[in-house]
């Protein structure tokens, strides 16, 4: 019989799942309890944004968001190295906090972590910029926060099948 | 002691060190640790290198872990050497698809130190 999420649509957005998941990641790969926040992110100029693309059953995206302060904590927990610029070694820690977080919010519902792939990450680095998605099936878009450091993670479905 | 010669493959040079520093922190040492950062250039090392060791990221550009997997088995390379794969993708589709691929173990990220102890330790030390 094919498999689809239509049916479970209620369980693939909740919203529980993307707060177990970023408590997981952080509390395995950086040692840091890290907590819903009820206010938005903290803004900086400089900014860091990765994404990692789902594609099969659900097609969409993860998102993590930071100004850079934040970005280069949370690299320097996961590296022991110290940061004063968003590198090369901050963007790839930052996307690979992003991969983390995709593959632990799939992996909260079996036919979604069977049936979804992720992509490989992308990174963006910049000033004043947003992302824009037309009319997307759900979206949860939550702000955590670890110390004084705060973070943006969205997760966008533009389909589900 | 011998040396564990190990060889890391992850697009990622930050989960390269983190894995690294998972395997000392398991007990593994004195280890030696070569890197790649994809599949192709895993397989060079592994034509110029011995190793006891391979651990693989599956999800990485131009050829990903399974498929690194497959061109190990295929081309006689590091033949009785055990392969762990370490990867977000979790489901049993994808530990089946590994397993199937010559893979002996597998850790999903993110990961603990005490879990990579417990899959790879009893791997290097049966090998």
């Amino acid at each position: 019989m094919a498999v689809s999420l239509r049916e479970s649509v209620q369980l693939v957005s909740d919203p529980r799942n993307l707060d177990a998941s970023v408590e997981e990641v952080f509390q395995l790969m950086l040692g840091v309890n890290c907590l819903r926040d009820s206010g938005p992110a903290i803004i900086e100029p400089e900014s860091v944004t990765a994404v990692v693309g789902f594609g099969g059953l659900l097609s969409g995206a993860c998102l993590f968001k930071s100004g850079s302060s934040a970005a280069m904590k949370i690299a320097a927990h996961m590296t022991g190295m110290e940061f004063e610029e968003l590198d090369d070694t901050v963007k790839d820690a930052i996307g690979e906090i992003c991969n983390m977080l995709a593959g632990a919010w799939k992996g909260k519902v079996p036919d979604l972590a069977a049936n979804c792939g992720l992509s490989v990450p992308a990174v963006i680095t910049g000033r004043d910029y947003n992302l824009h998605v037309q009319a997307p099936e759900f979206k949860l878009n939550h702000t955590y926060r670890f110390g004084e450091a705060t973070f943006e993670v969205t997760i966008i479905c533009d389909g589900l099948q | 002691m011998r040396e564990i010669r190990t060889l890391i493959v992850d697009d990622s040079s930050v989960m390269r060190k983190i894995v690294e520093r998972s395997l000392r922190q398991a007990g593994l040492d004195p280890l030696v640790v070569y890197e790649a950062g994809s599949g192709t250039e895993g397989l060079d090392q592994l034509k110029a290198k011995q190793v006891d060791l391979i651990l693989s990221d599956i999800n990485m550009p131009s050829m990903d872990g399974l498929e690194f997997l497959r061109q190990i088995r295929a081309q006689n390379l590091a033949p009785g050497v055990p392969v762990v794969m370490i990867t977000t993708e979790s489901s049993e589709e994808h530990v089946k698809q590994a397993i199937l691929a010559g893979a002996q173990g597998y850790i999903r990220k993110p990961f603990t130190a005490e879990q990579v102890k417990e899959r790879v330790l009893p791997l290097v030390d049966a090998a």
